[in-house]
């Protein structure tokens, strides 16, 4: 049980450490948000998994699945929001990007919220 | 010595806050660098991310099993300043 608590931890920490870098290095706000979305969630998940393992307790197993799954279900949410609005804000998209399908779109948004 | 007799649950403790401070720390240089409010958005995320890590890290390391209740707090917080900013800054769009 140690081990598997341990290889859990260390690949969580090296998850957080990738997602770090590539917010530093990534040449774009889009590509960051790539790299931090993914990565930072399957770092916290396995490092919540394992402190449920570690713990030989129903209850905090049963809490730490549950933060990883309110986890799961909010980063999407979250980032979709950030590049909703980065996006019609105006923020640059990188100079080697190949596609941009909402560039018809960029000066009125058909599903403008506000009037 | 057999594999059993090894704990590799200190090292791994060790490590694990290591690094973490390291991401930490690069998180926070792009903070302060990033270029629009969208990007420190997207940091801040992050940072909050990493702490509940490292809020799991110190559960695990000290044995503090209810305190895990607190990562789940700050984990539904973060998501709620972060889905609050982005609104804020698209209702803003053209004044910022």
């Amino acid at each position: 049980m140690n081990w598997i608590a341990a290889a859990l931890l260390i690949a969580g920490a090296l998850f957080s450490l990738l997602a770090s870098v590539g917010i530093l290095r990534m040449p774009d706000l889009f590509n960051r948000m790539h790299t931090t979305t993914k990565s930072g969630t399957m770092g916290v998940g396995c490092i919540l998994i394992a402190a449920g393992v570690h713990s030989h307790d129903f209850r905090t197993g049963f809490v730490a699945v549950l933060i990883f799954i309110f986890f799961l279900l909010t980063a999407p949410v979250a980032a979709h929001m950030i590049a909703r609005a980065a996006y019609f804000t105006g923020v640059p998209l990188w100079k080697k990007s190949v596609m941009d399908d909402l560039s018809t779109h960029k000066k009125k948004h058909p599903l403008d919220s506000e009037s | 010595m057999s594999l059993q007799e090894i704990d590799p649950l200190p090292f791994a403790f060790s490590f694990s806050m290591i690094v973490l401070g390291i991401s930490l720390v690069l998180g926070f240089i792009r903070l302060l660098r990033g270029p629009s409010l969208c990007d420190r958005v997207v940091a801040f995320d992050l940072l909050t991310t990493l702490g509940v890590s490292m809020i799991a890290v110190y559960v695990m390391m000290f044995e503090k099993y209810a305190e895990l209740d607190i990562a789940m707090v700050v984990g539904l917080v973060a998501f709620l300043g972060t889905v609050a900013l982005a609104y804020y800054t698209e209702k803003k769009r053209g004044e910022l």
